[in-house]
């Protein structure tokens, strides 16, 4: 399931789906995002009545809920513009849900298929359709990269971010135990086996001080939630008031480290 | 209605309309393992059998006897298990006494002598039928001359190889030698001693077949 | 934990089994140890990423195939081991399938049992029946044997003990096994391991074994082991039983090697397992050994339930080498018990829906953050979170008449649907989704700081005082 679509042109125009978690909980990270396209010279476009791809009902089990919400984001991108999108998990789920969702109304499901093919995971799209070279303007540091699991094994988009930071000279990407393990978010998961979840951003957040880096950055804002929000919890009750593992979105990192 | 016919039943009811294509076993082979000179395979096949902790020795036809006596010898071995329908196992039968090393043979079936074949039977010689150079592996068909204890109950096994049966893989052992016409009572692949990791995680080789297996791998002289 | 192992609703009580694990660190990094052990043994052996996928993809499509034509099969794999010899029986329930082993012992008159590792045998808890009608039923796989000699049972389909330290079988033995001292050295608890056992395979009157693939071309039962124990099984007591599930079934004898390959390499890291035992007849005139009678037990138990839908068919085609539980996080938090069914992990959470009903097991399909390792290297590509999501989906649905599943609908809550429906309503109208998030945005202050089991272990979520669109509007 890599990006198999073979790198468009350089488009002049994109979209930009900015999922309901960055809109309503990090939209830092969604101007950041639209600020590094726009800097390459790209016109973003958003299109306001987006809302959410309709994830959280798809993999909690209602189907239906899910078609509803994502069925009135298919009509939102009419022009053949790349459709970007700052999370691997949202983007996955309109990449590789949306036609199998539709798949029994035909004509959804052709406008499906069609949105699909322009779906693109933000550091998918920086570094496959714009080669995007970062010039690093920022001193030495050391980050931690987590890539989400839809970004990984869905999207198959794993390296790109790495590539990204790989990219600036003055970032030393540290290395994390168990880097390709599940941070434990997974939507409704996380409240309705909290034991379990809990365990495993744990141990994520555990790997991801042990190496010392400053802070930690991923193209996922789910996980984000999830691995910011148990740091700053452990914190809280080892009280500290400094954080621990600071954290952002990578395209706040990027851009904080290319603007002059 | 028997629950045969019920269980057929519900399948036959559900079962798709069409089959899907052939799984494309052979061109996955042709493409995906190579095509290796005997010395190769040989080659291939030691290491590989060696990594499974089993002991190899190379032999011709003129000394197979005398590393076998030496194999014996080193294990503080004073008995072996032969067949007297084979002509290796004839072979040993006739000079092993001599040399002090009783001789067992499996003449009879195991009814009369279970309790001596779990207890005082230390040692086996049998032949192996081919081998698979990918995974070291030795291909038996246990007979009436070398029934299927034989390579199993003795804590030491050992094996006679002719060198010039081993195979690429399992796959072109199985279609060279036409095994879908008729397999024999058992067929067994045999890649290793007996072993296990079922105590954390930890290797201990003896658990319930041989502690050692020996391969004997023949060649001829000039080889 | 062996308190909860025989709970009849998998479902109860998981959340607080999976606590009690997750509590204990000693456990949380022993499964962890072991995990990391079995995933990196398993990468050693497929180094080169396109064989592997070529293999899978082949893998995939031999088991696909073979489902396909699967009861026309079981009659032709019927019908050659009828002619070799080997006695054919069905059994659509555990029931069925005990009363049809027990009769067999009867026949004979059978005071023991030594039994070669069985899944399937798990699965109808042929212990337990064996036990009940006076037979003693002795596992021989050291991990079985461990594991019953503990009151027990497995933890994990391939590493039956893996929940088990040395010091612990140490432990045990010393308690349990007549005349042995404490040792916690591996080799030698092998070894007594090893001498009670063959006293027990001279004795025994049945050996029985599970089959790993059933060959219908040639009337062959296959079986991959390390120990030899299940060629002890099969080849010293006079009687064999086998039991599988109708499942395991090959037509050609050449769809074997990939699937052999395949097994031994995602299950144990080995490039092939010690021991590859095919079996076509019982022993014949002039052989002077093996059993005089073999026996195959064909079981249904839910596996024609899985076969009825196209999708939840794909769960049949799974080899058993366990490689979903050793990639899977949930799994190595909580170990195999904690599941209380006889699979654990992510095959379990699929496959024993079917077997044990959707009442009973609902739940369990919420246990899985559906990250997709299990997928990931699943030798034969069984799409496990695809799976999860449609059993979430059968589960939370409102029961229906001509369900895909017995139990569908035993998680329906008309609360929760309402919930999701008016989730949809808002958020497929950008009209309700702005009032909606813009009150969330300036009301953040009223968020409640205790957010129910989000914040036991995080801080409360809070939205951001200006949404996106808000920004945008700003920068104009």
């Amino acid at each position: 399931m890599n990006h198999a679509q073979s790198s468009p042109p350089r488009p002049t125009d994109v979209y930009f789906f900015a999922t309901c978690v960055v809109d309503q909980f990090f939209p830092g990270a969604g101007m950041d995002a639209i600020t590094l396209i726009e800097r390459q010279g790209i016109r973003v476009h958003f299109p306001e009545e987006q809302t959410c791809c309709g994830q959280p009902a798809y993999t909690s089990g209602f189907p239906d809920e899910a078609r509803k919400v994502a069925a009135h984001q298919l009509t939102l991108f009419p022009n053949d513009w790349p459709v970007v999108v700052p999370s691997g998990s949202c983007a996955g789920m309109m990449k590789h849900h949306y036609p199998t969702l539709f798949a029994a109304d035909p004509v959804r499901k052709a406008q499906a298929e069609q949105l699909s093919a322009r779906i693109y995971e933000l550091t998918d799209f920086l570094v496959n359709v714009l080669n995007f070279q970062p010039e690093d303007t920022g001193g030495d540091c050391t980050v931690v990269l987590h890539t989400s699991c839809s970004a990984r094994r869905e999207m198959g988009v794993h390296l790109t971010g790495r590539q990204l930071l790989s990219g600036l000279k003055g970032v030393k990407v540290a290395q994390q135990d168990h880097e390709s393990e599940c941070c434990g978010f997974g939507g409704t998961f996380s409240v309705k086996q909290p034991e379990i979840s809990g365990a495993m951003v744990e141990d994520k957040v555990k790997a991801l001080k042990a190496t010392g880096a400053e802070r930690v950055v991923s193209a996922d804002c789910g996980c984000l939630m999830n691995i910011l929000g148990h740091a700053a919890w452990k914190d809280e009750q080892e009280g500290r008031k400094t954080p621990s593992l600071p954290g952002e979105h990578i395209a706040s990192f990027l851009l904080r480290r290319t603007s002059k | 209605m028997s629950a045969r016919d019920r269980i057929l039943g519900k399948l036959k009811a559900s079962m798709p309309a069409t089959a899907p294509a052939l799984p494309a076993v052979t061109s996955w082979f042709a493409t995906h393992r190579v095509v290796e000179s005997a010395a190769d395979k040989a080659s291939r096949f030691k290491t590989c059998i060696e990594l499974a902790h089993a002991e190899v020795h190379a032999v011709t036809p003129a000394n197979w006897l005398t590393t076998l006596r030496e194999v014996l010898r080193s294990k503080a071995l004073e008995r072996i298990l032969v067949s007297e329908e084979t002509t290796h196992g004839c072979a040993v039968l006739e000079e092993f006494p001599l040399h002090g090393i009783d001789c067992q043979t499996y003449d009879m079936p195991i009814e009369a002598w279970k309790t001596e074949m779990f207890r005082q039977t230390p040692a086996s010689l049998t032949a192996a039928r081919a081998a698979i150079a990918e995974t070291g592996t030795l291909i038996l068909w246990p007979d009436d001359a070398e029934p299927r204890l034989m390579s199993l109950v003795p804590p030491v096994h050992i094996v006679l190889l002719d060198t010039t049966k081993i195979y690429n893989t399992f796959f072109e052992a199985m279609t060279a030698e036409g095994w879908k016409d008729g397999l024999p009572t058992n067929s067994l692949l045999i890649s290793g001693p007996s072993k296990t990791a079922d105590i954390q995680q930890t290797l201990a080789y003896g658990a319930h077949g041989p502690k050692e297996l020996v391969v004997l791998m023949l060649a001829k002289d000039e080889q | 934990m062996s308190e909860h192992i025989l709970e009849f609703k998998p479902a109860e009580g998981f959340r607080a089994r999976s606590k009690a694990v997750v509590d204990n660190p000693f456990l949380r990094q022993s499964f962890r140890g072991a995990m990391d052990f079995l995933m990196s043994k398993r990468a050693a052996q497929f180094p080169d990423a396109e064989e592997l996928e070529s293999l899978r993809t082949l893998g995939e499509s031999i088991r696909q195939y073979n489902l396909a034509k699967l009861p026309t099969l079981l009659e032709q794999l019927e019908a050659n081991l009828t002619r070799n010899g080997i006695k054919v029986h069905w059994a659509e329930t555990p029931d069925e399938a005990n009363a049809i082993i027990l009769g067999i012992c009867h026949e004979r008159r059978a005071k023991l049992m030594v039994k070669g590792k069985s899944m399937v045998s798990e699965e109808i808890e042929l212990n337990h029946a064996a036990e009940a009608a006076g037979i003693g039923a002795l596992e021989s796989d050291m991990g079985e044997y461990i594991v019953q000699l503990a009151n027990e049972k497995p933890s994990h389909i391939i590493m039956p003990a893996i929940h088990k330290t040395k010091e612990e079988i140490a432990r045990l033995f010393a308690d349990k096994v007549e005349g042995v001292d404490y040792t916690d050295n591996v080799d030698a608890l092998i070894q007594i391991g090893r001498n009670v056992l063959r006293q027990k395979f001279l004795e025994a009157d049945i050996g029985l074994s599970g089959v790993n693939f059933a060959v219908a071309e040639t009337g062959t039962l296959c079986l991959v082991e390390n120990e030899g124990n299940g060629r002890m099984c099969t080849t010293a007591p006079p009687v064999h039983i086998a039991i599988t599930g109708i499942e395991k079934i090959v037509e050609k004898l050449e769809h074997v090697p990939p699937l052999l390959s395949l097994l031994t390499r995602s299950a144990t890291g080995q490039n092939i397992s010690t021991y590859f035992n095919m079996i076509s007849s019982p022993r014949k005139p002039g052989e002077k050994d093996g059993p005089s009678e073999v026996h195959l037990v064909l079981l249904d138990n839910g596996r024609s339930q899985a076969y009825a839908d196209e999708q939840l068919r794909k769960t049949l085609q799974c080899i058993r080498c366990g490689a979903c539980m050793n990639h899977c996080p949930v799994y190595t938090r909580i170990g195999g018990h904690a599941y209380g069914t006889t699979y654990p992990g992510p095959i379990g959470k699929i496959i024993s829906p079917h077997m044990l009903g959707l009442d009973a097991t609902s739940t369990m399909a919420t246990a899985s953050s559906l990250c997709g390792a299990c997928g990931e290297v699943c030798p034969v590509k069984i799409p496990i979170p695809e799976l999860l999501m449609r059993l979430r989906e059968e589960a939370f649905s409102a029961p229906h008449a001509n369900p895909a599943m017995r139990g569908q609908g035993a998680g329906y809550s008309s609360l929760i649907s309402a919930v999701w429906r008016g989730w949809a309503a808002v958020y497929r109208s950008p009209a309700l989704y702005g009032v909606a998030t813009w009150l969330g945005s300036r009301f953040a202050w009223l968020m409640p700081s205790k957010q129910g089991a989000w914040t036991s272990v995080r801080v409360p979520l809070k939205p951001a005082p200006k949404r996106l669109r808000d920004l945008l509007k700003e920068r104009g």
